[in-house]
C-alpha cells in the first residue's frame, strides 16, 4: 500500500532562533528533531505529547504556516517547501486545518457565509451563487441549517463554532486535514458530537487526518496509527494496538499512568488503597 | 454538624432580557475530610454554585438560600467584614487558570506572604519561613530561591502549586478546587491531584472539586454531585455513580466517555436527552 501513502514526511527539523539581548547570547530551540511519518489515505494519525513537546510545531509545518529548516514534506505527491518554493493555490487545496479554540479561531466580524465563503473567494474563480450554494452546502453536511449562513459567530455555542470552522476547514476540499487538539475546548457531550461527526465526514469524503491530542482517551478512540513526541522527538511511533497494548519507551509509560481512570476496577482499587 | 450545608440555593442574573436562572435550588453538603465532586458541562451552575458560597459573584446575581452554615456560621447574614475573616482562612478557593490568578507584578513569595499577613499574627522571619515551608509541602524544587520568582518564571504546573501553596497557607477546613487541572498537560495533572488529594487526606480538611473531567472524578471523588443546567441530577458516592448510574443524565454522560465507546460512534447526551426526557 505503499502508493496509497498520502503524507510523506522525512527527517524534518524546525530550527527557531532565540534573539539575544543585553546580557544574552542569541540562541537557537529546535522544536521539531528529525520527524519522519506515513499517513495513508482515509486513515487518522493521532500525535500526542505535552505542551511544548513541537507537536504544534509540525502541524504548522504541515499545513504550511510555517517553512520546515530541513526535511522533507510530500503531500499527495507534491513537495512542500515553501520557503523555497513558496505556495501555490493547489498546495493550498490539499490541506486544511482546524484549531483548538473555535472562540479565537472566527473573526467576530464575519458572518458565517463570509467565513466559509472565503476560501472560495481567494483560492478559485468561482462564481458568488456558486459560493453561496456550497456554502449551504457545507452548514448541511456539518448540522447546521440554512438560517445559520447570515449569523455571527458570537451567536453559536462552542460546539456550533467547532461545526463551522471543520466546515470552513473541508470548503476547499483539502485531501488532508490537520486538527489541532479539536475538542480540548468542549464539553464531553459536546466532543462526541464532534468526534462522530469527524468519522462521518471521513467516510464521505475519504479525508486523511493528522489529529494533535493530549487526551489519550480521545486518540484511543479515533486513531490508526499513534505518534507520541517528547522534547521534538518521536519516541514512539505505530498501530493503535502496538502503542497502547505495548508501550516501548518510558515516557509513554508514564503518559498513560498519568491518564486519570474511570473505570469501575481502578475506583474500587483507589477506594481500597485509601481505606487502608 | 457538617463543615459546609448548603440547601434550596437560587442563583439570578439579572441580564439584559431579563432575570436568568444560574441555579435552581440545590442542596450540598460537605464533612470534614471528605472529597465532593461537582461535576458537570459548562452552564450546569456547578462554578456558580461555590462562588456563591464564598461571595464572589457580581451585584448582578441574586443569591437566595434556606440555609447556607459554614461550621454553624450563617454565612447569609454575616457582613462583609466578618466573612472576609472566614473566606481567605477558613474556606480558599483554586481556580483553573494558574497564571492568570497569579499577580504578575509580584514576586510569588510576596504573594503567598500576604494571605499570612492578613490571617494570621506571624511576623517578618516567621512569615517567610512559613512560606518556604509551604512551598515545600507543595513540592516546588529550591523553594527559598523561588521565592523572588515572578509568575511568568515558573511553568503552569509550579504556578498551581503556588496557588495550592497560597489556598492551604492558613490551614484551611474546607477547599474549594475548580477545575483546578484542566488547563495542565495528563503528567502535570496526575501530579497536582496527587498532590491535593494527599494534602486532604493529611490535613482532614473537606475538599469540593468541581470538575467536568469524570477521569478526574474518579481518581479523586468520595460522593460526587452531577448538575445540569443549574439542576441536580443525581447524588451518589463514586462507586455506586460509575457501577450504576440512576439518573439518565449521569448514563448519557459516563456513555459519552471516549473509553467506554463500544460501537462505531459515540453516544451523545442528546441522543439520551429525547428518551431520557430531561
Amino acid at each position: 500500500m505503499s502508493d496509497d501513502v498520502i503524507l510523506k514526511v522525512r527527517d524534518v527539523y524546525r530550527t527557531y532562533d532565540i534573539k539575544g539581548g543585553l546580557f544574552k547570547k542569541a540562541s537557537q530551540l529546535t522544536a521539531v528533531k528529525g520527524v519522519s511519518l506515513d499517513v495513508e489515505r482515509g486513515s487518522t494519525l493521532a500525535v500526542v505529547g505535552e505542551s511544548g513537546c513541537g507537536k504544534s510545531t509540525l502541524a504548522r509545518m504541515l499545513t504550511m504556516i510555517d517553512a520546515q529548516t530541513s526535511g522533507s514534506i510530500e503531500i499527495d505527491g507534491l513537495p512542500i517547501d515553501i520557503s523555497k518554493t513558496g505556495i501555490s493555490k493547489e498546495m493550498r487545496q490539499k490541506v486544511q486545518i482546524v484549531f483548538q479554540n473555535p472562540y479565537g479561531s472566527l473573526n467576530p466580524r464575519q458572518k458565517i457565509g463570509h467565513v466559509l465563503e472565503e476560501p472560495l473567494l481567494l483560492n478559485t474563480d468561482m462564481p458568488s451563487s456558486e459560493r453561496r450554494d456550497l456554502a449551504l452546502q457545507m452548514l448541511q453536511k456539518v448540522g447546521l441549517q440554512p438560517e445559520h449562513y447570515g449569523r455571527y459567530p458570537h451567536m453559536f455555542s462552542g460546539g456550533q463554532r467547532q461545526r463551522i470552522a471543520i466546515a470552513r476547514a473541508i470548503m476547499m476540499k483539502p485531501k488532508l486535514l490537520v486538527l489541532d487538539e479539536p475538542v480540548s475546548a468542549l464539553d464531553l457531550s459536546v466532543q462526541a458530537q464532534i468526534l462522530n461527526l469527524l468519522a462521518d465526514l471521513q467516510d464521505e469524503m475519504g479525508l486523511t487526518y493528522v489529529f494533535i491530542s493530549h487526551d489519550l482517551s480521545v486518540v484511543r478512540y479515533i486513531a490508526d496509527k499513534v505518534m507520541v513526541m517528547y522534547f521534538g522527538e518521536v519516541v514512539e511511533y505505530g498501530t493503535r494496538e502496538e502503542v497502547f497494548d505495548n508501550p516501548q519507551h518510558d515516557y509513554t509509560k508514564t503518559l498513560f499512568a498519568a491518564t486519570p481512570q474511570a473505570d469501575v476496577e481502578s475506583i474500587k482499587k483507589r477506594l481500597a488503597a485509601k481505606a487502608a | 454538624m457538617s463543615l459546609l450545608e448548603i440547601r434550596n440555593l437560587k442563583v439570578e442574573f439579572d441580564t439584559a432580557k431579563g432575570p436568568f436562572k444560574a441555579l435552581d435550588g440545590v442542596d450540598y453538603k460537605v464533612d470534614a475530610g471528605e472529597v465532593l465532586s461537582i461535576v458537570g458541562e459548562s452552564g450546569s451552575g456547578k462554578s456558580v454554585a461555590m462562588l456563591a458560597t464564598m461571595g464572589l459573584l457580581p451585584d448582578s446575581a441574586t443569591i437566595t438560600a434556606d440555609k447556607m452554615e459554614f461550621e454553624g456560621l450563617d454565612l447569609r447574614t454575616l457582613s462583609a467584614k466578618e466573612k472576609r475573616k472566614v473566606i481567605g482562612r477558613d474556606i480558599s478557593m483554586i481556580f483553573q487558570e494558574p497564571i492568570a490568578s497569579l499577580n504578575p507584578c509580584f514576586t510569588v513569595g510576596f504573594q503567598l506572604s500576604e494571605t499570612l499577613k492578613a490571617h494570621t499574627e506571624l511576623k517578618g522571619k516567621q512569615i517567610k519561613d512559613r512560606v518556604i515551608e509551604l512551598l515545600t509541602s507543595v513540592g516546588i524544587p529550591d523553594p527559598a530561591g523561588r521565592l523572588n520568582a515572578f509568575p511568568h518564571q515558573m511553568s503552569g504546573g509550579q504556578c498551581q502549586r503556588v496557588m495550592i501553596a497560597m489556598a492551604i497557607a492558613c490551614s484551611p477546613k474546607l477547599l474549594i478546587a475548580d477545575e483546578p487541572t484542566t488547563a495542565l498537560d495528563v503528567t502535570i495533572q496526575k501530579q497536582i491531584l496527587d498532590l491535593l488529594v494527599k494534602l486532604q487526606q493529611d490535613s482532614g480538611m473537606g475538599l469540593i472539586m468541581i470538575t467536568h473531567d469524570m477521569g478526574v472524578v474518579a481518581e479523586t471523588a468520595d460522593r460526587v454531585i452531577v448538575q445540569y443546567k443549574g439542576r441536580k441530577m443525581e447524588e451518589a458516592d463514586v462507586l455506586s455513580l460509575f457501577e450504576n448510574p440512576q439518573n439518565p443524565y449521569t448514563k448519557a454522560l459516563l456513555s459519552a466517555l471516549p473509553e467506554n465507546a463500544t460501537g462505531d460512534r459515540l453516544p451523545t447526551v442528546s441522543d439520551f436527552a429525547e428518551a431520557g426526557g430531561f
